[in-house]
C-alpha cells in the first residue's frame, strides 16, 4: 500500500531521524530539568510541562553515543508511546517531512552504531539524504535496559 | 426509544436497589418478625423489576416479579420467614447481582434462572424442600381475621360494582382436615357449591393449583353472592371432611382501605423514585446501629429526608482536580512574587486569594471523598455466607461506616479488607464447639470499626476468637525458613506476630476455600504499604486478634517541609516530621560504624541524604552545624541531614510518569511555585 506518513526528523550528531507525527504530542525547547537519583544514567530528570512531570531520557546516552553539551539548538521531543509520555532529548529538531511507506527499506544490523531492533527502517529521502525511522517500543522497553544495567555492573 | 442513555442510570440504580436488598434481608433474617422491613425489600424489589421491565430485560424483571410473590405473602403475614427461604431470596439476589454485572459489561443481561424461579414458585404455593424440615408449616391463611389475599385493580373494581349493586361480598376461609385422603374432591366440591350461588372473584391458592392438590389443608377466596355470610357458612359446613370455615361480609368500606393498601404496594414509579433516595441517603448511618437495632433502623430508612444528589463521574472530579493543582501551583507563585513587590494592595489580593483557594480546596477534597461504607456494605452478606459455609455462628458489628476516605483510596482498600476479614472468619473465630469448650458464647463478633485519628483514617478488624500464639507462627516461621533458630529466640511476642505479613507466611494447617491459598497477609501488607498505610496485628492468645490498618486521608495534597541540599531541592511529607533541628559537629557520634546522634534520651542514625541521592555540591560532613531533620516510621526514628529549610507548603503530588521505574527514597513528585519539579522523599525507606 502506498500509504504517506509525516514524519518528525530530528539529528543526533550527523545522523537524520524520524519519528511518527502521530506519536509526538510537542517538541520543546531545552528546559529546567530536576535529577532523579538512583536510577540509569541516561534519564536526565523530570520536566514540568504545563503541570504534568514527564520523565527525560538523553537519545544519545540510550544508544549509547557519546552524550554532547546542550546548545540553542538542542530540543526536547515529548513522544506518547503505550500511555507513556517520556521526552527525548536531540541535538535539534526542524523538519517535518511526507514520507511514502513504500520508500522505508529494512535496516542493516547496526546502523550509526545503534542496534537494529530498535529501528523500524531507513528511508531514502531526496539525492543522498538517509532517515532512520526509530521503533519507539523498542527505544522505550524497559526489560531490555535491565538486561542493559545487569551487563555492565 | 434509544435506551442507552438510561443504560449508566439504570446500573448506578439497580445497583443502589440490590445493596439495600441486600442490606435489608440481613436486617430481616436478625428481626424476621420486622414486616416493616419486609415493606422496604417488596418496594425495592418493585421498582427494580419497573426500571427492569423498561429498559428490556426480561430475564432480570421476571426473577424479580417471583420475588415480589414470595415477599407479597410474608408481608401479609401469609407467610413465614424461614431459613430455606432466605437462601433461596438471597440466591436470587446474587442472580439479580450477575445479571446486572453482565449488563455493565455490556450483556444483555441474561441467565437461566429457570431452579431459582421454580424455588420462589415453590415457596409461593407453600412447598417447603424436602430438607427444609416438613414439620413447620407455613403460617398460609391461619390468620384468617386478617382478610388478605391481594387482589387486582380489576377484581377491586369488580367487588365494588357487586357491593353498589347490593351484592354481598364475602371472604371466605376454610380449612379441610388434616386427615383427608382427598383434598382436592373437598375442594372442587367448595367450589362447586359456592358456583351455585355465587361467583368466586379470585382463591388464593389458585384454582388449578387447588385442583392439583398443591395447597396445605386451607384455601381462601373472594365471594360475591345473595347470601348472607352465616349462610354460606353452614352450606360449605355441610361437605363432609371440612374443619372449620370463617366467612365475613365485606363492606365498602373496608374494600376500599385494601384499595389503598395494595395501592401503596403497587405505587407508581415516580414517587417511588423519591422516596428511594430515602434509604440510600440514610444507608451511611443505618449499618452501625442496625446489628444492635434493626427494628429501629428501618422505620427512619422510610422516613427520612431525601438528600438531594447528583452523579458526576469520576473523570470529571479528575480534571477538576488537577485543574485545581495547577492553581495551587500558581497561587504559591504569586505568594513568593507579592512578598517581593512588597506592594500592599497585592499582598491584600493575594493573601485573599489564598483563603478562598483553600476554602475551594476544602470542598474539592470533600468532593473526592467517599464514605468507608462504600466497600463496607458488602461485607455483612459475605461474612454472613462465610460463616454459614464454615458452620460458624458470627456477628459482624460494623462501626464508622460514615467515616470518609480518598475515592483512590477506597477504590485499591476493597480486597485487603476483604482478605482480613475472611482470616477472621476463618482462621480467628472458632467453631462453635470449640467456643463453648472454652467458656465463650456460641456467637463469635468480628468488630470492623473506621475511624479518624490525626492525619489518617484507622480501619480494625478485630474477632473474638483464640488469637495468635507467638510461638506457633515462630516454629512456623523458622520451618519455612524466614527466619533462623536463632534469631527467633531474640523475638519478642510482639514481633513474632508480624511475622505473619512476612512474604511466603501461612500458617493455615489445612488449607480451605476459603483463605490461606498461600497468598496472604503479605500480598495485603504491601498493598496498604503502596497506598501510603500501614497495618500492624495485635493479639491476646484465648481473646482474640486485632488487624489495624492506617490509612493516608488523601493521596493528592499533602502538607510538607521543602529543603535545599546543594543546588536540588526535596519536599519531605510533614506527616512524618517529628522535628526539626541543628546538630553541632561535636555531638554527633560513632557507633559501630554508622552515626548516631542523642534525640529524645535515645540514640538515633543521622543519615545524609547527599550521599544517598549522590547530590554532588553539598557535602554536610565539612559543616560545624548541620540543619537536620528527624522522620519517624511507627516508633523508629531517623535524623536527615540538610542543607537548609525553605519552608512549609501544601504540595501537590504528582507521580513521576509511567516510563520511570520505582525510585529509591522518592515517592513521587510536585510542581514548586517557580515552575521547577521538587521530588517527595520517601522517609520511610531510611528506617528498616
Amino acid at each position: 500500500m502506498a500509504e504517506d506518513i509525516k514524519v518528525i526528523v530530528f539529528k543526533l550528531g550527523s545522523e537524520e531521524y524520524g519519528i511518527e507525527v502521530d506519536k509526538v504530542q510537542t517538541i520543546e525547547r531545552m528546559m529546567p530539568i530536576t535529577r532523579v537519583p538512583k536510577t540509569y544514567a541516561f534519564i536526565k530528570g523530570v520536566i514540568n510541562l504545563r503541570g504534568v512531570v514527564i520523565p527525560v531520557i538523553d537519545l544519545r546516552g540510550r544508544f549509547g553515543i557519546q552524550e554532547a553539551e546542550h546548545t540553542d539548538q538542542t530540543r526536547v521531543i515529548i513522544v506518547n508511546v503505550n500511555e507513556m509520555e517520556v521526552g527525548f532529548i536531540v541535538d535539534s529538531a526542524n523538519d517535518v517531512i511526507d514520507l511514502n511507506r513504500e520508500s522505508i527499506d529494512t535496516p542493516p544490523e547496526v546502523v550509526g552504531g545503534i542496534k537494529a531492533k530498535y529501528l523500524d527502517g531507513v528511508a531514502k529521502i531526496g539525492e543522498d539524504r538517509l532517515l532512520i525511522m526509530l521503533n519507539l517500543s523498542e527505544v522505550l522497553n524497559k526489560n531490555e535496559i535491565v538486561q542493559l544495567e545487569s551487563l555492565e555492573g | 426509544m434509544d435506551m442507552n442513555q438510561y443504560l449508566s442510570m439504570f446500573i448506578d440504580e439497580s445497583n443502589d436497589h440490590l445493596q439495600s436488598l441486600n442490606e435489608s434481608m440481613m436486617g430481616l433474617e436478625a428481626n424476621p418478625e420486622d414486616i416493616s422491613i419486609v415493606q422496604v425489600i417488596f418496594r425495592s424489589a418493585h421498582t427494580l423489576k419497573g426500571m427492569a421491565a423498561t429498559m428490556g430485560f426480561e430475564d432480570l424483571a421476571s426473577l424479580t416479579h417471583q420475588m415480589e410473590n414470595v415477599l407479597d405473602l410474608v408481608r401479609n403475614n401469609k407467610l413465614r420467614m424461614q431459613d430455606f427461604i432466605f437462601d433461596t431470596l438471597f440466591k436470587s439476589l446474587d442472580a439479580l447481582e450477575s445479571m446486572v454485572q453482565d449488563i455493565t459489561a455490556g450483556g444483555e443481561g441474561k441467565a437461566d434462572v429457570t431452579a431459582i424461579v421454580t424455588a420462589l414458585q415453590a415457596i409461593v404455593r407453600g412447598e417447603i424442600p424436602a430438607a427444609g424440615g416438613a414439620a413447620s408449616a407455613p403460617a398460609a391463611a391461619q390468620s384468617s381475621a386478617e382478610l388478605q389475599i391481594t387482589l387486582d385493580e380489576f377484581q377491586y373494581s369488580v367487588l365494588e360494582q357487586s357491593l353498589q349493586e347490593g351484592h354481598q361480598v364475602l371472604y371466605i376461609d376454610v380449612a379441610i382436615r388434616k386427615d383427608c385422603q382427598l383434598k382436592a374432591v373437598r375442594a372442587y366440591m367448595v367450589f362447586d357449591l359456592l358456583e351455585r350461588s355465587g361467583e368466586v372473584v379470585k382463591s388464593f391458592p389458585s384454582v388449578q393449583d387447588i385442583e392439583q392438590e398443591k395447597f396445605d389443608h386451607s384455601f381462601s377466596l373472594y365471594y360475591i353472592t345473595q347470601k348472607g355470610a352465616d349462610e354460606m357458612k353452614s352450606m360449605i359446613m355441610n361437605v363432609s371432611e371440612i374443619d372449620t370455615v370463617t366467612a365475613v361480609a365485606l363492606d365498602q368500606e373496608s374494600l376500599a382501605q385494601m384499595a389503598l393498601e395494595a395501592a401503596a404496594t403497587a405505587e407508581a414509579p415516580a414517587p417511588e423514585q423519591e422516596a428511594q433516595a430515602a434509604p440510600a441517603a440514610s444507608v451511611p448511618a443505618a449499618p452501625a446501629g442496625r446489628e444492635e437495632n434493626a427494628a429501629k433502623a428501618a422505620p427512619s430508612r422510610t422516613g427520612g429526608a431525601p438528600s438531594r444528589t447528583i452523579r458526576v463521574d469520576i473523570e470529571r472530579l479528575d480534571v477538576l482536580m488537577n485543574l485545581f493543582s495547577e492553581l495551587l501551583i500558581d497561587r504559591v507563585r504569586l505568594e513568593q512574587l507579592a512578598s517581593e513587590v512588597q506592594n500592599s494592595d497585592l499582598t491584600e489580593t493575594v493573601e485573599h486569594m489564598g483563603r478562598v483557594s483553600g476554602d475551594l480546596q476544602n470542598i474539592v477534597m470533600k468532593l473526592r471523598m467517599v464514605p468507608v461504607d462504600t466497600v463496607f456494605n458488602r461485607f455483612p452478606r459475605m461474612v454472613r455466607d462465610l460463616a454459614k459455609s464454615l458452620d460458624k455462628k458470627i456477628d459482624l458489628i460494623i462501626t464508622g461506616a460514615e467515616t470518609e476516605l480518598d475515592r483512590t483510596v477506597i477504590d485499591e482498600i476493597g480486597d485487603p479488607l476483604v482478605h482480613l476479614l475472611r482470616n477472621a472468619v476463618d482462621h480467628g473465630v472458632e467453631s462453635v464447639q470449640d467456643r463453648t469448650a472454652s467458656g465463650k458464647p456460641e456467637t463469635g463478633t468480628v468488630n470492623l470499626r473506621a475511624f479518624h485519628s490525626g492525619n489518617h483514617v484507622f480501619i480494625e478488624i478485630e474477632d473474638d476468637g483464640a488469637g495468635i500464639k507467638p510461638q506457633k507462627i515462630l516454629q512456623s516461621a523458622i520451618k519455612k525458613g524466614i527466619i533462623t533458630q536463632e534469631q527467633a529466640a531474640g523475638y519478642s511476642d510482639d514481633e513474632a506476630i508480624q511475622l505473619l505479613f512476612a512474604p511466603g507466611f501461612s500458617t493455615a494447617e489445612v488449607i480451605s476455600d476459603v483463605s490461606g491459598r498461600g497468598v496472604g497477609l503479605d500480598v495485603v501488607k504491601s498493598k496498604i504499604t503502596s497506598l501510603g498505610g500501614n497495618v500492624v496485628v495485635y493479639s491476646t492468645p484465648g481473646k482474640g486478634t486485632n488487624f489495624s490498618v492506617q490509612l493516608p486521608l488523601t493521596l493528592s495534597i499533602i502538607a510538607a517541609m521543602l529543603v535545599k541540599i546543594g543546588s536540588e531541592k526535596y519536599a519531605i511529607p510533614l506527616s512524618s516530621i517529628v522535628e526539626t533541628g541543628i546538630v553541632k559537629k561535636t555531638q554527633i557520634r560513632t557507633i559501630h560504624g554508622t552515626r548516631m546522634i542523642e534525640f529524645r534520651n535515645s540514640h538515633i542514625p543521622l543519615l545524609s541524604l547527599s550521599k544517598f541521592y549522590s547530590i554532588p555540591d553539598f557535602d554536610e560532613s565539612t559543616e560545624e552545624e548541620t540543619e537536620i531533620v528527624v522522620v519517624r516510621k511507627g516508633e523508629r526514628m531517623a535524623a536527615l541531614a540538610v542543607q537548609d529549610f525553605i519552608g512549609q507548603n501544601e504540595i501537590v503530588i504528582k507521580n513521576l510518569g509511567k516510563y520511570l521505574p520505582e525510585v529509591q527514597g522518592i515517592s513521587g513528585a510536585t510542581i514548586l511555585g517557580d515552575g521547577q519539579v521538587a521530588l517527595i522523599i520517601d522517609p520511610n525507606a531510611f528506617i528498616k
